[in-house]
């Protein structure tokens, strides 16, 4: 597993303070992150590759600064979006999991070959050559963890991959990410979810709130929410 | 091409994209300057049986060369009074198997197999274009078509929804808007699928 530091975080965009004196270890192999809307969560997990980063403090992936060396951190650390349909960049399914082994140095064989067998193992392989856009919402969101996957990330982060989804497909995204063997972190409002992960931390108001089994975790948000 | 692609493994599907566009315009050339009827209904034939050949679905089909006979309705006869007949069914028939040609090419090209050749074509001038980030370009034009067509229709229905009339900015400074949310999304995934340069 991958070590992830956070050391001494703060982000502020403008006079508004998002996170404030974050810092945090994550060694574990799925690691959930809860809190209300606004809480930080989001910046907090877009600064794990890099999309975000910190107003002061610094994160680093393996000993790896993210802020320097964004560009190596991102092969290690994949991400899921909330919106799959901003995360599919290509016209057809099989050219969109393509899209990610480009510039890799493969050869087009191998492209072929991995992007079929990611395809296969989330049960897109029927759609390949079906414009991305007409999938359901549950394959689109498939979709963009094939895309994911197929680079062989260390870790997985997804920021709310199941808010837009109905029950079944949430279940069913819920249960790959609990099988997958990379690291996983996630953040979600869907509770259950993270129940039975290895840790789960809660974010109010930018601040670490809770940290620890998920138990423990979940009880000290359901205080915080009532 | 976008949602018109329909997959298939005809000789017309595996044919090489660069051969196909030179031979789609070479025959458009041909047929535009010739004045012959016979060439120009020999090349019909011939159009027909590359879509058998390609087994294209015939729905499909008709949807691409529907349009072009609605305007052929109206400027046949036009034509026709004008400056002749056989002006007229050149004319009609040079429309029609080029616009089917070019819909044939649509139907049976990936837009990745597009994209790879455009960079083929584009390779002499490496030295001034980028030819990869001209193709993800295009991908990424080609993309947003629906991306905006949605976000179009959803901010019709929530106007609907709300039983609001309102002028032609009322619908489209929400489209701009979400469609910018979506540019930065769409840009924050390409950053994260590792297109940081």
């Amino acid at each position: 597993m991958s070590t992830i530091h956070f050391e001494a975080v703060s982000q502020s965009f403008g006079d508004r303070t998002v996170l404030r004196d974050v810092n945090l270890t994550l060694t574990e192999h799925r690691i959930g992150i809860i809190g209300a809307n606004g809480s930080g969560k989001s910046t907090l997990v877009r600064m794990i590759n890099g999309l975000v980063t910190p107003t002061s403090g610094t994160v680093t992936v393996d000993g790896l600064n993210v802020a320097r060396r964004a560009r190596e951190v991102r092969r290690r650390v994949g991400f899921i979006f909330t919106n799959p349909d901003n995360q599919i960049v290509m016209p057809t399914v099989q050219e969109d999991v393509a899209f990610t082994l480009r510039r890799r140095g493969l050869s087009p064989a191998e492209i072929a070959e991995r992007t079929a067998a990611a395809l296969e193992q989330f049960g897109l392989a029927a759609h390949a050559d079906h414009p991305a856009h007409r999938l359901s919402g549950g394959q689109k969101q498939l979709l963009a963890l094939a895309a994911v996957l197929v680079a062989e990330p260390a870790t997985i982060v997804a920021d709310e991959p199941t808010t837009l989804l109905d029950a079944r497909n949430a279940r069913r995204i819920g249960e790959l990410l609990h099988t997958l063997p990379q690291q996983v972190i996630v953040v979600t409002h869907h509770l259950h979810l993270v129940e039975d992960f290895d840790r789960v931390i809660v974010i109010e108001a930018g601040e670490v709130a809770a940290d620890g089994a998920p138990a423990q975790a979940l009880a000290t948000y359901r205080d915080l929410v009532q | 091409m976008i949602g018109l692609y329909s997959p298939g493994t005809s000789f017309v599907h595996r044919a090489p994209t660069l051969l196909k566009l030179v031979l789609l315009s070479l025959c458009i050339v041909v047929i535009g300057l010739s004045p012959d009827l016979r060439v120009v209904g020999g090349a019909a034939a011939g159009v027909v049986l590359l879509f058998v050949v390609a087994r294209v679905p015939l729905r499909a089909a008709t949807a691409q060369i529907a349009p072009i006979l609605l305007i052929l309705v109206v400027a046949l006869p036009i034509q026709g009074f004008l400056s002749g007949w056989l002006v007229a069914a050149l004319m009609a028939g040079r429309l029609l198997v080029a616009v089917a040609l070019a819909a044939l090419f649509t139907m049976t090209t990936t837009v990745t197999a597009v994209l790879l050749a455009f960079q083929t074509l584009l390779r002499p001038f490496r030295r001034f274009i980028d030819a990869d980030r001209v193709g993800l370009l295009v991908a990424l034009t080609i993309r947003c078509i629906p991306l905006v067509a949605d976000i179009v229709r959803e901010v019709m229905e929530a106007r609907t929804a709300r039983g609001t009339r309102g002028s032609l900015m009322s619908i489209a400074v929400p489209v701009v808007v979400r469609s910018l949310y979506a540019a930065d999304a769409l840009g924050e995934a390409l950053v994260a699928r590792g297109l940081d340069d």
